[in-house]
């Protein structure tokens, strides 16, 4: 038995999770890709309307190392680059570029590379980059730049810990796939030169747990269960458990040698340097009281969710809510004609019986259950107080930014207040607020140079005309001075 | 006595230093005016500029309440900076408007130059007979460039809304 540590806070959740095993989908007529990645990084087209891809072509590209490129998970016709409904919280349209498949799925050859251990870390890791990898974890950070250790990592974190109810597209695929994962996870300790890797899943997972230590039985990988307290997979609350190191809220876990990366992360890994394929497709859970038949698919990015619910029977007739991501930190959908991306983990269809919130806030009763459980060691009460009275600053002097939204609080609040929502608008003041104040710099430094330049050139005028001035003087002066001899 | 007059002398010595050589270059208030005002350099205050207005603010010439681009919060920023009790915004400056950004409708535009020196921030890239086109990221939405436009090609457009810039709001019903 290793020791384990225990992060702050926390909640024992129910999990809902259905472990069925994974479907694979019929082609969707159509597929649509957001130009927008995480936060707001843009992707550029490098297709025109009209032109034809295959599967794992590249339909859109960026210099920027922050931002992925994204492959047709089918081959087909760009018919269109418009504005559609995408998976965001805003529920606003942004420019996706839309594929209509042409059914044959004709595969672009891939670069496969049967022995890793021959190419050398940073080749693989350039190889993760262009396929396109991402943490499939939710986050969807670029899986390459993780994978960078500006300072030596001695160990590699493969999160399977699925903390957050209902998904269970983690689990799906370790029972399915521990092989690959495992393969996955070898080469990504080959990229960062880590000295140890571990696997994590929650406790309350043996089948799971079984497939990964008869996969990595011949492998010098640990295999360590955690208990399954929500939110035990978020990336510092496992590191915690597994190493006892707390990573401070503004530093990195590559700060302290730590890399953690998700199983799908893992597997999409071994496809891509193994098989030479680009991440177009990923498990996704559908399920809730609201489908009819819960499933885990292994679905093409860029599918419609409408497609996916379809294979699952339908919705039920007394579905209330859609939601992206889990029922704790999931976003609501206002359309199912929305398309899956690559952070899509769960489309999660809720009946009114299964939502938490069920009646309009009520007032704060100050009984400080947020604060027990947060895991962030905040005090969201006194966030909460600040926000309400719209005291942006003092909310910040009780790092604000700290808060990783895992929803904790909202679960134990009484007064069933949706706390999380309240600092997420805090946050967002706060950036308008920062971004308005470099806006007024930049215009005040304009504005300071153009006077100055406008100053100069007014004295270079006047220069010129008092030199001109003087030039007639002189000339004057001499012409009566002819006269006069 | 001796050691006092010593400690006098240097101490002496020490304030006229510190009053040569440590001396605060302009007036501090008028620098910590102009960094709470938005910059836009708009002249709405009647003032050429957000400086002007802030150094007529402190010499008590302008009131904190002519800043449309501010808005209320700006007046009451200005208030707790002054130390006085805030106002409403006087509207006869102006009334507080959405941001947005200058637009020049390229077709209709005859690269006459005249909306290029009113413009405080070089935000207008064009020359004589050559169509011109507004910088977005550097404008400030000051309306300056409309007026002297001639063909009435220059548009002001609220600043474009994707989900890159959405924010979450708050909820405290």
């Amino acid at each position: 038995m290793i020791k384990q540590w225990k992060f702050p806070g926390g909640v024992v959740l129910d999990g809902h999770k259905q472990l069925a095993d994974i479907s694979e989908p019929t082609l969707p007529p159509e597929l649509t890709y957001p130009l927008l990645q995480r936060s707001d990084y843009y992707v550029e087209p490098v297709v025109k309307p009209g032109q034809r891809v295959l599967k794992g072509e590249v339909i859109a590209n960026s210099q920027n190392p922050l931002a992925t490129p994204v492959h047709a998970a089918s081959s087909g016709v760009i018919t269109a680059i418009a504005s559609r409904l995408i998976a965001h919280p805003s529920g606003l349209s942004d420019t996706c570029i839309i594929i209509q498949t042409d059914g044959l799925d004709t595969v672009c050859p891939g670069n496969p590379c049967p022995n890793y251990q021959l190419e050398t870390p940073a080749e693989l890791r350039h190889k993760t980059a262009l396929a396109g990898i991402v943490g499939l974890g939710g986050a969807a950070f670029p899986t390459a730049v993780k994978l960078k250790n500006r300072l030596p990592t001695h160990t590699l974190i493969i999160n399977g810990a699925e903390c957050e109810p209902y998904i269970s597209c983690d689990i799906s695929l370790i029972q399915a796939n521990a092989q690959q994962i495992i393969q996955g996870a070898l080469i990504m300790q080959y990229i960062l030169q880590a000295e140890r890797c571990i696997i994590a899943i929650e406790n309350t997972m043996p089948v799971a747990h079984q497939a990964l230590l008869s996969a990595a039985s011949e492998v010098d990988i640990q295999i360590i269960t955690v208990p399954a307290i929500y939110p035990t997979g978020g990336e510092k609350q496992l590191i915690e458990v597994l190493t006892g190191v707390k990573i401070p809220a503004k530093a990195l876990p590559a700060d302290h040698g730590l890399v953690c990366q998700n199983v799908g992360t893992a597997y999409a890994v071994y496809q891509a340097i193994c098989l030479g394929l680009p991440l177009t497709d990923r498990i996704i859970t559908l399920t809730g009281k609201g489908i009819k038949y819960p499933k885990n698919i292994r679905a093409r990015i860029g599918t419609p969710i409408k497609h996916l619910v379809e294979l699952c029977g339908g919705y039920t007739p007394d579905v209330q809510r859609l939601i992206m991501g889990g029922s704790m930190m999931g976003i609501a959908l206002s359309t199912d004609d929305i398309a899956v991306i690559k952070a899509t983990n769960c489309v999660l269809a809720m009946t009114s019986s299964e939502l938490s919130v069920n009646q309009a806030a009520m007032p704060c009763i100050r009984c400080g259950d947020c604060a027990t459980v947060c895991p962030a060691e905040l005090l969201p009460q006194q966030l909460y107080w600040h926000s309400r009275s719209k005291q942006f600053e003092q909310c910040q002097d009780y790092q604000l930014f700290n808060c990783i939204e895992c929803g904790c609080c909202d679960i134990v609040c009484p007064s069933q207040i949706p706390l999380v929502q309240n600092f997420r608008a805090a946050k967002g003041e706060l950036t308008n607020k920062e971004k308005q104040a470099a806006q007024a710099i930049l215009a005040k430094k304009r504005h300071q140079n153009q006077k100055q330049r406008r100053g100069k050139e007014e004295q270079e005028k006047l220069g010129k005309a008092e030199k001109r001035q003087a030039m007639i003087d002189k000339m004057k002066s001499a012409a009566t001075n002819r006269k006069t001899v | 006595m001796l050691f006092l007059c010593l400690l006098f002398a240097v101490l002496g010595l020490g304030l006229g230093y510190a009053a040569r050589y440590l001396k605060v270059q302009g007036d501090p208030l008028v620098e910590q005016i102009d960094a709470l005002l938005p910059q836009t350099q708009c002249g709405q205050c009647k003032y050429p500029g957000c400086r002007p207005y802030a150094q007529a603010v402190a010499s008590g010439e302008a009131d904190i309440n002519q800043c449309p681009p501010g808005g209320e919060e700006g007046v009451a920023a200005l208030a707790n900076l002054l130390g006085i009790t805030t106002k409403p915004l006087n509207t006869d400056f102006g009334q507080p408007s959405p941001p947005a950004v200058a637009y020049i409708i390229e077709q209709d535009c005859i690269g006459c130059i005249k909306c290029i020196p009113p413009c405080p921030v070089d935000a207008i890239l064009g020359a004589s007979k050559q169509m011109h086109t507004v910088i977005t990221a550097e404008c400030t939405g000051c309306e300056l460039c409309v007026a002297p436009c001639p063909v009435d090609c220059i548009i002001m457009l609220p600043l474009e809304h994707n989900p890159s810039q959405w924010q979450w709001a708050a909820n405290n019903d």
